[in-house]
């Protein structure tokens, strides 16, 4: 079957205006009998939730964390994208739009992407209204950066921590709603469930985290703004809460999963370095604005960074892709260090990892200037490392980094599921199979801020919502069934941690599903998880109880689901036999290693349908259709 | 080969808020010194877990110093012995073998215990909902250059705004002040144009809203300064003191 993504017709430049426009309102009064649950408190969830307690609503906020200022978009360290053009270097909506297309190579759908290139700007205005402290220039004006796959300077900043304050933006405009009794704020809750009734999303049950109690929570639309998925491969940048649980309980109950073999591997973090690691730690995509990659000419080259003589280094990003050099798009840097590594030619004691050198800036514009834009990351560096980045070059290695899949949502970020509406990185819409650097932070208060506001209020005047209480017997039974899934979990009481099966999971995916996929060794990751999960059904142990705070409960929970999702994403990746961004499988390559579309056979979203734990999904694909841009051939030579 | 430690901790361990606590040991051997701290208590509560016993309950998200949930007293230090670390930044190297480490959670009357190492920390949350924003509706903001900042403001802006709100201030003050946490916010906004209008009720709501809390007073120990993983400056405090005298005189 193929889905309609509801793109409004005209012109693209016109479509969201016109969009505006034609969508139904809500009037004033009426807008506080209206009830939205808004999950997650992230760019997406944040902003969402202010935005709308500002219109009138009454929002209901949730997060796992204690405090929504927690939520991981927090850690985003280098930028903000937007076509505000202060550069005077060329760029524009229109430039933004066509870069995240073929950033995204050609697998997103244009009209989303146009919307979020306009949107950009407004952005950075609400931010900076809200005492955002971005970056500036001498002048009093706003400073900008360049990020990968472009050629203009477009990224707004604040230090290496621009997540952080824009969150705590976003943040402060939901506290002021909850002092405007807009927003009632539910934190250290994990949504467990959504509640379908006739067909709509009206509620979610999720756990009290302090109590272990149970609650059913009702509402006329939910909004899920997650996050992303990057944790199934145990090690990623992500935070370590992070989870799949909320987007693929809403999967269980109808919601197709978008492209879940879309991931974005990021090509600048610190290599792992043992066993007992829990995460990895990004060095931001900033970096690559002054630093330079490299590796020794010869493999097994052994002598310490700064004894190799500039003739004997291969810079061998600006070397193979001299427009772009060590700006181009993560895919593409990532893949590159993997080949030299597997070429023998990785350095430090594993090998598998390249230098990132930033010797050459520090003696152009001096080490002041570096540590002004850089410091945090260089000290988070020299902390975990112990080594410092002055004065030798880092090491760096790429890691899972991000979700570009996700549920499947239409221009009005709706789920096929009438009343779900999917914000963020839990969604799968603007980034194709790539996403570029300091885009993620857009997309997020672009949905929050500036979309969902409107099309919800469509969604609300349009659809005819019946009253429903927290007593329907489909509230019951999607309790019952998170007390059960509890219960069992709490009384297998085997010989095996949650983090262990967790860890072997992230392996395998990493192995067979990672930066290069094929067809062997996806079929031999479907064949492994499913043991993996019965396993972990016969043998995992989870201590205490249910009603009180429970850590290893809760996390439980998580890898239980990551490992039926697992299958679904590995799924995917094998029957999309082309190469596409982030997703490079090995049968399918131009003569020099880049990745090959297959244009004529899956210019298309692949959304997957739920049939069962261990069943296969069935797909419905959405055909990409391109009116602006032309299909091409990604380059950046 | 990895250099390892054997060191014993000391872990403040409480079911819930209402049940008492007390000091559990924990001996550990061949820790890799290149592992985080949280990682190491990872490993004890593996342990823990394979022996069906209740692992020690930490809050921790981002393990990058940034989202501000973790954060222990350790050997008396808040977040440890390095400067400017948060406790997930910390690293096993900082230890020598043989150490003995005791692990508590903050102390601070507005932080109640909650089990083992986890406080509740709302209290934050609800002095910035009194008046830590600038109220600026959706879609009502004016081009961002239409406003200049100068860029020593930004900067000092920028530096304040750097809190994680981890409340490691509090917990190394021996009054339990949140001025450190208060101030930083107050002051990003005091040192930006677009925080002008509301400057005056903004600090008297937050400060009424930390009183209420039951945060102490500062008495200008600066432990806070010392503890603040991100450096946060006790001139901060002082630029608070001034804005709340004007604006306690004007509205008088
Ligand atoms: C280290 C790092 C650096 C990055 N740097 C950049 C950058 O410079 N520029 C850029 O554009 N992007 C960057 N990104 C990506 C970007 O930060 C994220 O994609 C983005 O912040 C996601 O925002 P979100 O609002 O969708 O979700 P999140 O911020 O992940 O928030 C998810 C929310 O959902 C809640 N939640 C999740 N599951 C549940 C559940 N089951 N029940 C209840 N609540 C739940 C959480 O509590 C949280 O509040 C970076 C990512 C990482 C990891
Ligand atoms: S876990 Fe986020 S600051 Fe330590």
């Amino acid at each position: 079957m193929s889905l309609d993504a509801n793109v409004p017709s005209g012109p693209m430049s016109e479509k969201w205006s016109r969009h505006q426009f034609e969508m139904k309102l809500v009037n004033p009064a009426n807008k506080r009998k209206f009830t939205v649950i808004v999950v997650g408190t992230g760019l997406a969830g944040a902003s969402a939730s202010a935005s709308l307690s500002e219109l009138g609503y009454k929002v209901k906020t949730f997060c796992f964390q204690d405090s929504p200022r927690r939520a991981h978009s927090i850690a985003a360290q280098g930028g903000i994208n937007a076509a505000k053009g202060y550069q005077n270097d060329g760029d524009s909506v229109r430039r933004l739009f066509y870069d995240t297309i073929k950033g995204g190579d050609f697998r997103s759908r244009e009209a989303n992407v146009y919307r979020l290139a306009e949107l950009s700007v407004n952005i950075i205005d609400q931010c900076v209204a809200q005492g955002v402290p971005f970056a500036r220039e001498y002048s009093g004006l706003l400073d900008n950066r360049s990020f990968g796959g472009a050629q203009v300077s477009r990224t707004f900043y604040a230090r290496g921590q621009t997540g952080q304050q824009l969150l705590l933006g976003a943040y402060s405009a939901l506290m002021k709603e909850v002092t405007n009794k807009g927003v009632e704020l539910y934190p250290r809750r994990e949504m467990l469930d959504l509640v379908v009734i006739n067909g709509k999303a009206r509620g979610i049950i999720c756990r009290n985290l302090l109590t272990g109690k149970l609650e059913r929570h009702v509402a006329d639309a939910v909004v899920l703004a997650t996050g992303g998925y990057a944790n199934v491969f145990y090690l990623s940048t992500n935070a370590k809460g992070c989870n799949v649980t909320a987007s693929w309980r809403a999967h269980k109950r109808g919601a197709y999963f978008a492209n879940p073999c879309y991931t974005q591997i990021h090509p600048t973090c610190i290599p792992v370095h043992g066993d007992y690691q829990s995460k990895l730690t990004l060095m931001s995509e900033s970096l690559r604005n002054d630093g330079r990659i490299w590796v020794p000419k010869k493999k097994g080259d052994v002598r310490p960074p700064n004894e190799i003589p500039e003739e004997e280094r291969d810079y061998y990003l600006e070397r193979k892709y001299p427009a772009f050099g060590n700006l181009v798009p993560r895919d593409v840097a990532s893949r590159n260090a993997k080949e030299v590594c597997d070429s023998g030619r990785g350095v430090g004691s594993t090998g598998m990892a390249v230098y990132l050198d930033f010797r050459d800036s520090i003696k152009r514009v001096g080490k002041a200037v570096i540590e002004e834009k850089y410091g945090n990351l260089f000290q988070m560096y020299d902390k975990i490392v112990d080594q410092n980045p002055y004065e030798r070059p880092m090491m760096i290695f790429p890691a899972v980094h991000y979700a570009m899949g996700g549920l499947w949502v239409d221009y009005n970020l709706m789920s096929n599921l009438p009343g779900l509406h999917v914000l963020g990185e839990a969604n799968f819409s603007d980034h194709g199979a790539n996403r570029l650097g300091a885009s993620a932070l857009m997309q997020g208060l672009a949905d929050g801020y500036f979309v969902i506001p409107y099309t919800i209020g469509h969604y609300l005047a349009s659809t005819k919502l019946e009253t429903v209480g927290a007593a329907h017997p489909e509230f019951a039974a999607a309790e019952a069934q998170a007390a059960e899934m509890t219960n069992k979990l709490l009384n297998i009481k085997g010989k095996r941690t949650v983090d262990d099966f967790h860890r072997e999971l992230g392996l395998l995916l990493w192995n067979k599903c990672g930066m290069a996929r094929n067809d062997k060794g996806l079929k031999e990751a479907l064949r492994q998880i499913p043991a993996i999960r019965e396993e972990f059904w016969e043998n995992v142990t989870v201590t205490g109880g249910a009603e009180t705070l429970n850590q290893n409960l809760e996390r439980a929970g998580r890898v239980a689901d990551f490992l039926e999702f697992a299958e679904t994403l590995v799924y995917d990746a094998l029957k999309r036999t082309e190469s596409c961004g982030g997703h490079f499988r090995e049968e399918s390559q131009t003569p020099e290693g880049e990745a090959l579309r297959d244009d004529k056979n899956f210019c298309h979203v692949a959304a997957w349908e739920f049939k069962g734990a261990g069943k296969k999904p069935t797909l419905h694909k959405e055909p990409l259709e391109f009116e602006e841009v032309h299909l091409a051939q990604r380059s950046y030579k | 080969m990895a250099k390892t430690i054997s060191v014993t901790l000391k872990v403040w361990r409480q079911k819930d808020a209402h049940a008492p606590g007390r000091l559990v040991t924990y001996q550990m051997n061949n820790i890799d010194i290149d592992m985080s701290f949280l990682e190491m208590l990872d490993i004890v509560n593996q342990g823990l877990e394979l022996k069906g016993e209740d692992p020690i309950a930490f809050d921790h998200d981002c393990r990058e110093g940034i989202c501000g949930s973790c954060g222990s007293v350790v050997n008396g230090h808040a977040h440890g012995p390095e400067a400017e670390t948060t406790l997930c930044q910390l690293h096993m190297r900082r230890f020598k073998n043989g150490d003995v480490i005791v692990i508590e959670p903050w102390r601070a009357e507005a932080f109640p215990v909650i089990k083992d190492l986890v406080v509740d920390r709302s209290a934050f949350d609800r002095i910035i909902a009194a008046g830590g924003f600038i109220s600026v509706r959706t879609g009502s903001a004016p081009e961002a250059h239409s406003v200049p900042v100068p860029k020593e403001n930004a900067d000092l802006a920028m530096d304040a705004a750097q809190c994680i709100g981890c409340g490691a201030c509090v917990a190394a003050c021996p009054n339990a002040s949140a001025m450190l946490f208060v101030s930083a916010k107050v002051s990003q906004f005091a040192l930006l144009p677009q925080g002008q209008p509301e400057r005056r009720s903004r600090v008297l709501k937050m400060v009424t809203q930390m009183d209420n809390e039951g945060f102490g007073n500062c008495s200008n120990h600066y432990e806070c300064e010392a503890a603040c993983p991100k450096g946060i400056s006790v001139s901060n405090i002082a630029r608070m003191n001034r804005d709340y005298l004007c604006a306690g005189l004007t509205s008088a």
